[in-house]
Formats: C-alpha cells, sequence, structure tokens
C-alpha cells in the first residue's frame, strides 16, 4: 500500500480547504448579523409613541 | 396554545445541522470512500452535494417556513398548505413514519455509544489487543446470539443505557424546541467538535507505532482514504454511492428540516442558514469523519480496515486501534462520546416531528402528546431490542424505512416544490429575509434535475438491494414480522392524519388559507422570477 501519494494530498486538501472555507465563510456571516430581535426592530415600522390617543375614549 | 418558535439564529443552525450528522459522518462516509475510489469518491459527492444535497435542503427550509407562518408545524398540514388537495396530507405520513421508525431503532444505537463511552471511562473496554475480545464483547452487548438476549440475565446491561437514553430525550424533547432542542445543540456542537479535534491531533501524531510494519504509518492511513483511483470513476456504482451518502448524510427526505424549519418566524433568514447547516455538516463528515476513522483504522489493522461496514467499523474495528494507541482509553472515550452526542441531537430531531403532529392534530398539551409518543417508540424499541439477533429487525426497519422509504420521501417533496409549488414561488418565498441569494438555475435543477436524479438513483438501489431483502421477509419470520409492524404504524399514522383533517376543516384552518394572499407572495421591486 502507497503512502498519500501527491494527487491524494491534492483531492485531501481541495475538499478538506473547500469545506472549511464554506464553512468558514458561512459562520462569520451568520455570527457577524444582528442578534434576530435588532433585526426585526430594523425591518419594522419606527415605534414612536406619538401619544395622540391618549385623550381618546 | 402559544407558537414555538427558534431562540436564535445559529440555534435553529445548530439544531439543523445536529440532526444530519450522525454516526453516518463518521462511520460511513470513511468506509463508502475506501470502498468506491478513495479520493475519487470525492468528485461525485460534491458534484451531488452541489446538484442534490444543498438544493433540496433550500427546497425543505423554504417550504418548512411557508407552512409555518401559516399555522402547521406536521408535515400533513405543511403539505396541505403547500398543494390545496384532500389528499396531499397523506403523503405527509411518510414524513411522520420515517422519523418515528428511524428513532426506534436508532435510540438503541445511541445506547451502544453511551455504554461503550462508559465502558472506555472505567477502563473495561481495555482488553488488549485481539479482535476476538471486542468482536465477543459487542456481539453480547447487542444480542446477537439469540433474539430475547438483551432480557436475559447475561445480556441486560445495554437495558440501563437504553433507559438513560430515552429519558434524556424525552427531557429534552418535552422541554420544547428553544429550551429543549435548541439549548442542548448549543452546548452539544461545540463539545462534538472539541472531542473530534483531540482525537484528529492524536491520530495525526500517531507517526508510524510498529516498526516492524512501516506501510501502517499516518500517511499510509491518509493514502488508504484519500488517494484517488480514477478508474472508479466509470463505474455507475461510484456514483450511486456519493449520492446515496450525501442524500443520506443531510437528513433530506427524513421529513426533519420541513419540521424544524416552521418553527422560524416570517423575515428569518432560510438560504444563508440552510447553507450554513449543510457546510457544518459537511465539516463533520470530511474534514473529521474523513481524517480520524479510516486512517486510524488503518494505521493498526492495515488493509483489513477496509472490509468493515459502519458497525464494525466503529464498534469493532476502532476499539482494537484505542487498545493499541498511547492513551486509547481517554481517546476512546472522547470519541464514542462525541458519537453519543452526535446521535443524541439527531434523534432529539426525529421526535420533534411527531410530537409537532400530535400536538397539531389533536390539540394535545406537552406532558400528553410526550406520553403518547414515549408509549408508542417504547413499543418499537421493545421489538427492536427483542429481535436482536443479528439485528435483524434493526436492519429491515433501517433498509426499508431509513433508506427506502427516505429515497421516496425526497422525491415526493422534490416534486412537490418544483411542480406544485412552482420554482418561481419557492425563489420569491425562499428570499424573504435571505441574506444571500441563491442563483435562479438552483431553481430549475430543482424542477428539472433533482427528481429525475433521484428517480435515477432510486431505481438502481432498489435494482442493487431490494431482490435479496425481499427474500430475507419471505424466509424470515423476523423480518416478516418488522414489515408488518411498519405496516401497522403506517397504518395507524393514516387513520390518524384522516381524523387530523376532519379537525382542521371543522376548526376553519384551511378556510383561512383559501383567504392568504400572501400564500403566492411577491417582493416588491422583485422581478418575475
Amino acid at each position: 500500500m502507497n503512502d498519500l501519494n501527491p494527487a491524494g494530498w491534492t483531492v485531501m486538501i481541495l475538499s478538506v480547504g473547500s469545506v472549511l472555507t464554506l464553512v468558514t465563510y458561512c459562520l462569520c456571516r451568520v455570527l457577524a448579523l444582528p442578534p434576530v430581535e435588532v433585526e426585526e426592530h430594523l425591518k419594522a415600522p419606527l415605534d414612536i409613541d406619538t401619544r395622540d390617543t391618549e385623550d381618546a375614549d | 396554545m402559544a407558537r414555538e418558535q427558534w431562540g436564535s439564529r445559529i440555534g435553529v443552525i445548530l439544531a439543523v445541522a445536529g440532526s444530519a450528522v450522525g454516526l453516518g459522518n463518521f462511520l460511513r462516509f470513511p468506509g463508502q470512500a475506501a470502498q468506491n475510489g478513495g479520493g475519487a469518491f470525492l468528485l461525485p459527492y460534491f458534484i451531488s452535494l452541489l446538484v442534490l444535497g444543498v438544493p433540496l435542503c433550500w427546497a425543505e427550509w423554504t417550504m418548512g417556513r411557508f407552512g409555518g407562518v401559516r399555522g402547521f408545524n406536521s408535515a400533513p398540514g405543511i403539505y396541505s398548505v403547500i398543494w390545496r388537495n384532500p389528499i396531499s396530507k397523506y403523503f405527509g405520513s411518510l414524513a411522520i413514519l420515517i422519523p418515528l421508525v428511524i428513532y426506534m431503532y436508532y435510540v438503541v444505537i445511541e445506547a451502544w455509544c453511551l455504554g461503550y463511552a462508559y465502558h472506555y471511562l472505567t477502563g473495561s473496554l481495555m482488553k488488549g489487543e485481539g479482535a476476538e475480545a471486542y468482536q465477543s464483547f459487542f456481539n453480547n452487548f447487542v444480542g446477537t446470539q439469540a433474539d430475547g438476549h438483551l432480557l436475559s440475565a447475561g445480556g441486560r446491561q445495554l437495558l440501563l443505557f437504553l433507559a438513560i437514553t430515552f429519558i434524556l430525550n424525552f427531557v429534552l424533547i418535552y422541554r420544547g424546541v428553544s429550551k429543549g432542542i435548541e439549548s442542548f445543540c448549543k452546548v452539544a456542537m461545540p463539545i462534538m467538535v472539541v472531542c473530534a479535534l483531540c482525537v484528529l491531533v492524536r491520530v495525526l501524531t500517531l507517526g508510524t507505532p510498529d516498526a516492524d510494519k512501516p506501510d501502517q504509518s499516518v500517511l499510509g492511513g491518509l493514502g488508504f482514504m484519500w488517494n484517488p483511483k480514477l478508474e472508479k470513476l466509470k463505474d455507475p456504482q461510484t456514483w450511486l454511492a456519493a449520492s446515496g451518502q450525501i442524500f443520506f448524510s443531510m437528513s433530506v427526505g427524513f421529513g426533519i428540516i420541513v419540521n424544524y424549519s416552521s418553527y422560524l418566524r416570517r423575515n428569518d433568514d432560510v438560504v444563508l442558514s440552510g447553507l450554513t447547516s449543510a457546510s457544518m455538516n459537511e465539516f463533520f463528515e470530511v474534514c473529521l469523519g474523513g481524517l480520524i476513522t479510516l486512517p486510524a483504522a488503518f494505521i493498526f489493522l492495515g488493509l483489513s480496515a477496509g472490509g468493515f461496514g459502519t458497525f464494525g467499523l466503529g464498534f469493532n474495528a476502532l476499539p482494537n486501534v484505542f487498545a493499541a494507541m498511547p492513551a486509547g482509553q481517554l481517546f476512546g472515550f472522547l470519541w464514542f462520546f462525541m458519537l453519543f452526542l452526535a446521535a443524541i441531537t439527531s434523534s432529539l430531531s426525529m421526535l420533534q416531528p411527531v410530537i409537532a403532529f400530535f400536538e397539531e392534530a389533536f390539540d394535545l398539551k406537552r406532558h400528553a402528546s410526550a406520553t403518547f409518543l414515549g408509549l408508542l417508540s417504547l413499543f418499537g424499541v421493545g421489538f427492536v431490542i427483542y429481535f436482536s439477533k443479528d439485528m435483524l429487525a434493526l436492519d429491515t426497519f433501517d433498509f426499508w424505512v431509513g433508506t427506502t422509504l427516505i429515497f421516496m420521501l425526497a422525491m415526493i417533496q422534490a416534486v412537490l416544490y418544483g411542480w406544485i409549488f412552482g420554482i418561481k414561488r419557492g425563489h420569491v418565498e425562499a428570499h424573504y429575509g435571505a441574506h444571500i441569494r441563491i442563483p435562479w438555475f438552483v431553481q430549475l435543477m430543482l424542477k428539472y434535475v433533482a427528481p429525475i436524479y433521484l428517480l435515477v438513483i432510486f431505481v438502481m438501489f432498489c435494482i442493487n438491494n431490494v431482490p435479496s431483502y425481499a427474500r430475507t421477509i419471505l424466509a424470515n419470520p423476523v423480518a416478516l414480522g418488522s414489515i408488518l409492524f411498519i405496516l401497522g404504524i403506517m397504518a395507524f399514522l393514516l387513520i390518524l392524519i384522516y381524523i387530523a383533517g376532519k379537525r382542521w376543516e371543522a376548526q376553519g384552518r384551511y378556510l383561512n388559507l383559501n383567504n392568504d394572499e400572501s400564500a403566492f407572495p411577491v417582493l416588491p421591486q422583485e422581478d418575475s422570477r
């Protein structure tokens, strides 16, 4: 049986490297996002209390 | 009842990844690669990942969130939302049957892992070198000698580990999606990475343990796993095996992703989350499973390492390896504890789709649904435990439900997404809240390539495997009994779905859907695709 040959090294480095790159990219993107609550607040209409309804009955 | 939701973005990603990462990543993948061309196997493997795995994951995430936002968390309900046809909910029976039946034997395998971890912790599995001792321990531990062995005086030790595992699963599932599954996965997944990295460093620093066998070195082990045999690419079996591995590894067609993603909110991302969970699964499979299991086995066992099946590699070959390895007891414990965690994150995901159906169909409270599911699954676990001879009941469940029905459900879901939900609608729906974009050609692949690809794999799989399993059913009463058991559960689920459908109609849940303008979503400033 042969040791790891150049073709084996190539396949291993390409496979492991591409998976590591993908998982690192994805995790960085996910972890860099604001928390869901903050994000929802950013997307939602501004929650400003105008006090318009204070005197309403 | 308040709608359950995930607590955080990373929580749902870890839960879905935890569902996908299991024994197959560490034991099945290396064995498949070694038998199908070593490094050459990775070419069809990655093609299948891009053509089949990731697109189908996105489709499931999208359909699950779509159904969840409209008030359904179980597959029968979600399918009813997607396809407004009275028969659609019955297709959902497969998405409940599959996780339920798989749980019935998977929890037993989970108990093996816990038992092995315990025996490494106490040192009782350090039996010195010699394959016989480990084979004998395994046979006695899992009861392969005779039916009923695990209930006899000398074979009951597995029952204790099974009880612990079973109770732990139900405690976590009882706590709910966020407090149970998500909290556990947030702790378990990092621990799994740490355990696996410890074992990886140990394996890669072994050098050449036996100077009399210079071929059996780390580089030899890596060569055994990764050196490409390009001629194998001409063999259709290699492509079939690679597609099958991607398919099973990513939990596509289990009915799990649809359920998990149904707990997302309307604007929660599914595209980046789906890709992240898929890439985490690949990390465990390629980077950890591919570098640890087979190289380690080869270093100590030589070429015979390639001849083990999934269970043989995990529970016979590796104990031999740990026996010969410096500090093998510690690394044996870390390895089997990691497998136990990997298994439990998967088994939790098998219970959730079923419990969601019971609660949604009959408005059951959590204690009632958990009790009912506990009794039902205990019935199946008892069947697997009693009929332990040659693991025939387990093997029959695994082949017909854990393999064949998964193919069928994946095809159903591919057609449901591509041809009924529609790729235009799916494309728009998937991009609500998305943080990355899906290229349009992926939708075309989902519509035209994935169903055909799945069908071809399925037909070839049936030609290769079904005749021998069919003969076993005819020849062996336990195999026949296992099939009848599965059919009985299936009939029971169909009756429950019928009743659930009537209840949903009476409650007007379908009427709400007919008035739902967002059923055909169009994003503002979005092109018609």
